[in-house]
């Protein structure tokens, strides 16, 4: 099934949380990546049928999710928010979500999903009891219990000790090579990229990038990187190299040399050997910008 | 009306420390009675007093109020309410199952309390104790529907329903005699002097009025409530 946006905006009085999105989620592992803020919970709400768009559509294979209950059907929500019945156990909790979509066999299918989140052994406990990456894995299994198409999750991982992270991130690459919509939201680079084979980068609510993580990989990489320098004889290496077309600009500063890389990876080629070739010794190079920030605000620089 | 939803909601409203507040109120009503008793004013005209005043006047309300908004404003705070809201159920029925919960523990804790309390004082005397009594229920379940709809249309409904309870049901519609057609506590009234024969007991609104605006108030809310709950939106954190 295809979540379909098509110039979907959505703003808070004058505050603009969404700007003029159009974009495709299919089968398969979607990561919709972007800092806190993004509007990336907007996103997924106005998907999830729990916000209705300023502006545009927001339709499951063609179908209006706006008011529209039944969609239910074929989604499954796993919301950020931890809050579950504490007074439920586990076991009461998915149940209930079990009948609540009136499945033939409730148990059977609470069983399940139970098993799929490996929640069985402490199924029978009040939740208000449990941590909260347990919370979060009784969310996904009631969100499971009906084997939706579609499985939208906001900020899954948050709260998750790295075992249940791993557990939690096959599970979803096996629901999404077995042919299901499977969209999360993320603000964290490496747990997308070790997931999803589709990202969707938004930031300050707008789309900023799609592709595969090799693709923002590359985009990511592929822009101009400050770096900064410290050598044995600052002053002669920067003669050296701004001589050559990758480093765009250089200046000398009491920390020792800063440099703008328009080109990453030949400018990295390049360092060590303009640096052996003027005798100069390299003592540090860091980079000035790696932050996730300074590559989102490269991204929407260059897609506004 | 789904029992699953039902099922819950019962749990909710009545787990945990809120039954002790609906516990409280009818026990005070019931403290009362006996208090009357024992120093002897135990007469007609104290018990109906005492049920227009505090049965119908201070404890329906905030029964009302209490059971109306519990069984949906902290759900809606917390954000469980995704639980059920996200299932393919349509949010009419959830609102009206809501209601049947939040109505039919108005109508225990107060109905009971109410014919309990007049017959103890003077028994089933002038028809006071079951005229009263189902008064608190025809009341109650209006005020449940009203504050389950305030608890779905607004974070602050206890703040308001109580400024409600206390301003509009207490002294407007006590004192201004307008507004007096407009309070669910005067209709109630108004179903308590049809039953009650009593001489102490005398309302100025017709049947007919008090019946419909109870039926229209409360269908009108539930109704509300359900087209509220099918627009309901989760403005994020961000």
């Amino acid at each position: 099934m295809n979540i379909e946006l098509a110039q979907v905006s959505r703003w808070y009085g004058n505050v603009v949380a969404v700007n003029d999105v159009t974009m495709t989620i299919g089968p398969g592992v979607t990561g919709l990546l972007g800092p806190n803020g993004a509007g990336k919970s907007t996103l997924l709400h106005m998907m999830a049928g729990f916000l209705a768009p300023s502006g545009g559509t927001v339709t499951l294979d063609g179908t209006r999710i706006w008011q529209n209950h039944e969609i239910y059907r074929s989604i499954g929500l796993v919301p950020e928010r931890e809050a579950v019945y504490g007074f439920l156990t586990g076991w009461q909790f998915v149940l209930s979500s079990a009948r609540l979509h009136r499945l033939p066999n409730p148990d059977d299918a609470a069983r399940k999903a139970l098993a799929m989140v490996e929640m069985e052994s402490a199924k029978d406990r009040r939740i208000e009891t449990y941590s909260k990456g347990m919370r979060q894995r009784v969310k996904v299994a009631a969100a499971l219990v009906h084997d939706p198409q579609v499985l939208l999750l906001d900020e899954p991982f948050n709260g998750m000790d790295p075992r249940q992270r791993l557990h939690l991130m096959e599970l979803i690459r096996e629901m999404g090579t077995a042919g299901k919509t499977i969209l999360f939201s993320s603000h964290i680079l490496e747990e997308v990229e070790r997931v999803a084979q589709q990202i969707e980068v938004l930031v300050a609510g707008r789309h900023a990038a799609s592709g595969d993580f090799r693709e923002i990989r590359r985009r990511m990489t592929d822009r101009p990187h400050l770096f900064r320098v410290r050598s044995s004889d600052d002053r002669r290496l920067a003669s050296a190299l701004i001589a050559d077309a990758s480093s765009g600009s250089v200046s000398l500063t009491e920390a020792g040399l800063e440099v703008r890389a328009v080109d990453f990876r030949r400018f990295t080629w390049l360092l060590p050997r303009v640096a052996r070739d003027a005798g100069v010794r390299v003592w540090q190079v860091s980079p000035a910008d790696e932050d996730l920030e300074s590559v989102f605000s490269y991204l929407i620089n260059r897609s506004g | 009306m789904n029992g699953v939803i039902a099922g819950i909601s019962y749990r909710a409203l009545l787990g945990r420390r809120r039954i002790w507040l609906l516990v409280l109120l009818p026990a005070v009503l019931l403290a009362l009675a006996v208090l009357l008793r024992v120093i002897g004013a135990d007469g007609e005209r104290a018990t109906v007093e005492l049920m227009r005043t505090f049965a119908i006047g201070i404890m329906l309300p905030l029964l009302g109020l209490i059971a109306g908004t519990g069984v949906i404003a902290p759900e809606i705070d917390d954000g469980t309410v995704i639980h059920l809201l996200a299932k393919p159920i349509s949010r009419p029925v959830i609102a009206q199952t809501k209601f049947l919960v939040a109505a039919s523990v108005v109508a225990l804790f107060a109905t009971v309390p109410t014919f309990l309390a007049a017959y103890l004082l003077i028994g089933l005397e002038s028809g006071v104790a079951s005229g009263f009594a189902l008064a608190a229920l025809v009341g109650g379940v209006a005020y449940a529907a009203v504050f389950m709809l305030l608890g779905v249309i607004t974070r602050h409904a206890v703040t308001i329903g109580i400024a409600y309870a206390v301003i509009w049901e207490g002294l407007v519609g006590n004192l201004v005699p307008g507004a007096r057609r407009f309070s669910v506590q005067q209709w109630a009234q108004t179903v308590a002097d049809q039953v009650s024969s009593s001489f102490f007991l005398s309302t100025e609104i017709a049947l007919g009025f008090a019946a419909t605006a109870l039926l229209v108030v409360t269908v009108g809310a539930v109704a509300w409530a359900g087209l509220r709950l099918r627009s309901f939106s989760l403005t994020g954190d961000e």
